[in-house]
């Protein structure tokens, strides 16, 4: 059986990465394809901590269930809010989102 | 006689629905609600003058206060309250009977004298509220409601002489009228904190009975820089009535004030408003008498020398309505020295019943005069008499009122002036010799510059040119020079108000006036002084003989005598530079040593902790202002790295 300690460490590397990207990618369809790397590391928790702690129980599994449905939704949304920010910018560069500062 | 208050709130509601709904009515439907109402106001009025004199108000000889309604309004201590009611006795009956009468004659004579003016309903709307404060201040059951009406009549005060509020000339007119009243009744109000401290009381009742034993007994002992307390008390609250009523040297609001329409003029700055400062001291005379006589004293010097200053100017003024400006002042100066001089009780408080004499018949008489300046201004379109001249034949009914005016004015019998000021000088005559003296003087003044307006705007005919003249009525423009188009006589609704004026004016000096007011509120029997009534007819007749040889004729005379009084006359034209002084009074002395200290002070100090606080607000979020950049990466970054910081010291702490 595989130690949970690996999945951590995937889990870990996944997140840091997506981390990474998130911060210095400056396309934004880069930048939402790091945060899926993110919301995909806790999904590898909770089903490793669910594998090892409680193995009778499916709780922590179908968090990752719904974590993989929101993410879509969160995907699909974010794709309107990048297309509708190319229509009246013309780029999708991170940079040039800071009209609502002003 | 409850349906008194009627006579109150019929004007106030006047002035709400015209002032609220006015600008939705037609002009003339706003005029003539106003009218009618104001009718109907004097309908009551003159119901409860016969009710008070002929019915109920007598009770064995003595005239008693009635006070048909009054409720408390606000409570301050056991004994210290303020009311509101109304007060009858035989002065504030006749007030009502004054004001009501002459208002109604303003209202009537504007519908043809303001026709087609911009803010007619407005006009009419403060009209009505201008005739609800002055009735609520002479039937004021107590100094303070007074006070509080008083405060209303300087406010519609205002708006009246400002009506005309594009005009630059207007605007100030008002401003000042206000300030100085104001300032004035800023004593008032003192003199006012004063009394009612000691007394604890502000009724006008309790204040005045016993011969003001209260006000003697209270204010007794207590002495503030030299002077006793009821002196300050009495002198400040008659600056509050000086204020009022122009005397000297709180006149210069008054002349200015004629910057208002005409009728206007009429009502507030001839017959009602101004005399609000006697009214108070009348009102007040037993408190006056027995409490301070030294007041009294100097209300009658102060009188005495107003009377004769303000007539001096008046003689050197060309525009009419500033002439009868400066005679109103003169004339109220009068009824203050009347009081000033009068005793109290029975026939010594002769002074007392001609002050308030003077002060009826003169509303008549000086509303007449306003009301006829006014429709020769309408005709002629200027104020200034080098306008006017030989106006007799195109206008007979406002010449012929005019002259009645002007002979009541002068003193001569039969018509109203005469008695009334006759009994002035009576009552001067035995005691103070100096102020009677002045008076007569002043009498022959009044009536040579009432003579020579009136010579100046009918007569005036140039020298030898009677033809021309007589031809003047078919080439129109001949020998009244500067007129635009013929002038013509006013209108009907103007007329008919000098007419009804006019008769009053003749008539209302033969009634038994001591039968009626007195100073102890017993009838007594006043008869004519025919020594000193031959002396101010004799005066009188004096001062129209000169101003008929100066000005019945246009000549060269009377630049002559100018010329030769040099700078007396100037003076006197520039009404002895007194604006100039107070002027010089507000802006050297008062702007330059009090007013600019405190500015640099509340800008340097006051504003300066203000901008300190401000600038030091801005700069520390100029500082701080740059980490709020819109690069959500940057937040992010931000946020990240506060995590892990926050991870790593739970971690290893």
């Amino acid at each position: 059986m595989i130690k949970v300690e690996y999945y951590l460490i995937i889990s870990t590397l996944m997140f840091f990465i997506g981390i990474f990207g998130f911060i210095t990618r400056k396309n934004m369809i880069a930048i939402l394809i790091s945060l899926e790397l993110v919301l995909n590391a806790v999904e590898i928790n909770f089903a490793a901590f669910n594998r090892y702690l409680y193995p009778h129980q499916l709780e922590g599994m179908f968090f990752t269930l719904f974590g993989i449905a929101i993410t879509a939704a969160e995907s699909a949304v974010a794709l309107a809010i990048i297309i509708n920010a190319y229509r009246s910018i013309g780029n999708i560069n991170i940079n040039n989102m800071n009209k609502m500062k002003n | 006689m409850e349906y008194s208050l009627f006579i109150l709130v019929a004007p106030f509601f006047l002035f709400l629905v015209l002032g609220l709904l006015g600008m939705k009515m037609k002009p003339k439907v706003a005029g003539i609600i106003g009218t009618i109402g104001m009718g109907l106001c004097a309908i009551c009025a003159y119901t409860v003058a016969y009710q008070y004199f002929f019915q109920t108000g007598k009770v064995g000889e003595v005239w008693q206060q009635i006070i048909p309604l009054n409720f408390e309004w606000l409570r301050f201590t056991e004994n210290l309250h303020i009311d509101l009611g109304i007060l009858l006795d035989p002065i504030s009956v006749m007030m009502l009977v004054v004001i009501t009468t002459v208002s109604l004659m303003v209202h009537i004579y504007s519908l043809g004298y303001m026709h087609g003016e911009t803010g007619f309903q407005r006009y009419y709307a403060l009209l009505s509220l201008f005739s609800f404060s002055m009735l609520g201040l002479v039937v004021a059951t107590n100094i303070f409601q007074m006070y509080i009406f008083w405060e209303l009549v300087g406010v519609s005060s205002y708006s009246l002489i400002g009506f005309y509020y594009t005009k630059p000339s207007a605007v100030s007119a008002s401003k000042k009228a206000f300030i100085v009243t104001r300032f004035a009744d800023l004593g008032f109000l003192i003199g006012i904190l004063i009394l009612s401290y000691y007394t604890k009381t502000f009724d006008f009742g309790t204040l005045t009975a016993n011969h003001a034993e209260l006000v003697t007994t209270s204010l007794a002992g207590g002495t503030f820089m030299g002077l006793s307390l009821a002196t300050w008390a009495l002198t400040l609250i008659f600056m509050g009535g000086a204020g009022k009523s122009a005397m000297f040297p709180l006149h210069i609001w008054l002349p200015d004030a004629m910057e208002g329409p005409t009728p206007v003029s009429a009502l507030i700055h001839a017959a009602t408003m101004v005399v609000a400062g006697v009214f108070l001291v009348a009102r007040l005379f037993p408190v006056y008498f027995f409490a301070a006589p030294d007041v009294l004293e100097l209300i009658a010097y102060v009188g005495t020398f107003t009377a004769l200053f303000a007539a001096v100017i008046a003689i050197t003024q060309t525009d009419i309505k500033r002439v009868l400006a400066f005679s109103t002042i003169s004339q109220i100066a009068y009824m203050m020295v009347a009081l000033g001089v009068s005793d109290y009780g029975g026939h010594d408080g002769l002074g007392y019943m001609a002050s308030m004499f003077h002060l009826f018949t003169h509303a008549f008489f000086k509303a007449l005069l306003f009301l006829g300046a006014g429709s020769v201004i309408h005709a002629v379109h200027s104020n200034e008499m080098s306008q006017m001249g030989n106006l007799r034949k195109y206008m007979p009914i406002t010449n012929i009122t005019f002259a009645i005016a002007c002979l009541a004015i002068a003193g001569i019998p039969p018509f109203s002036g005469f008695f009334s000021k006759d009994e002035i000088l009576a009552a001067a005559f035995h005691n103070h010799p100096l102020i009677f003296w002045t008076l007569w003087a002043v009498a022959g003044l009044t009536a040579f510059y009432m003579w020579r307006l009136y010579y100046c705007i009918f007569w005036n005919t140039p020298k030898g040119d009677l033809a021309a003249e007589h031809s003047a009525d078919s080439n129109s423009l001949q020998g009244v020079g500067g007129h635009h188009h013929t002038p013509h006589e006013s209108p009907w609704t103007m007329a008919a108000p000098l007419i009804i004026l006019a008769v009053f004016s003749v008539f209302s000096g033969l009634i038994p006036f001591a039968d009626f007011i007195s100073s102890d509120n017993r009838p007594f029997h006043a008869h004519i002084d025919w020594v000193v009534a031959s002396l101010s007819i004799g005066v009188g007749v004096i001062g129209i003989a000169i101003a008929t040889v100066l000005y019945l004729k246009k000549s060269d005379k009377p630049a002559e005598i100018a010329q030769s009084l040099g700078v007396f006359y100037k003076a006197a034209l520039h009404k002895f530079y007194l604006d100039e002084v107070w002027m010089w009074v507000t802006q050297t002395v008062i702007f330059k040593y009090i007013c600019m200290p405190i500015a640099w002070f509340d800008r340097h100090i006051i504003d300066a902790a203000m901008n300190g606080l401000a600038w030091t607000t801005q700069k520390s979020a100029d500082s701080v202002k740059g980490l709020q950049s819109g690069q959500v990466q940057f937040y992010a970054w931000v946020f990240v790295a506060g995590s892990i910081l926050i991870a790593v010291l739970v971690l290893f702490t």
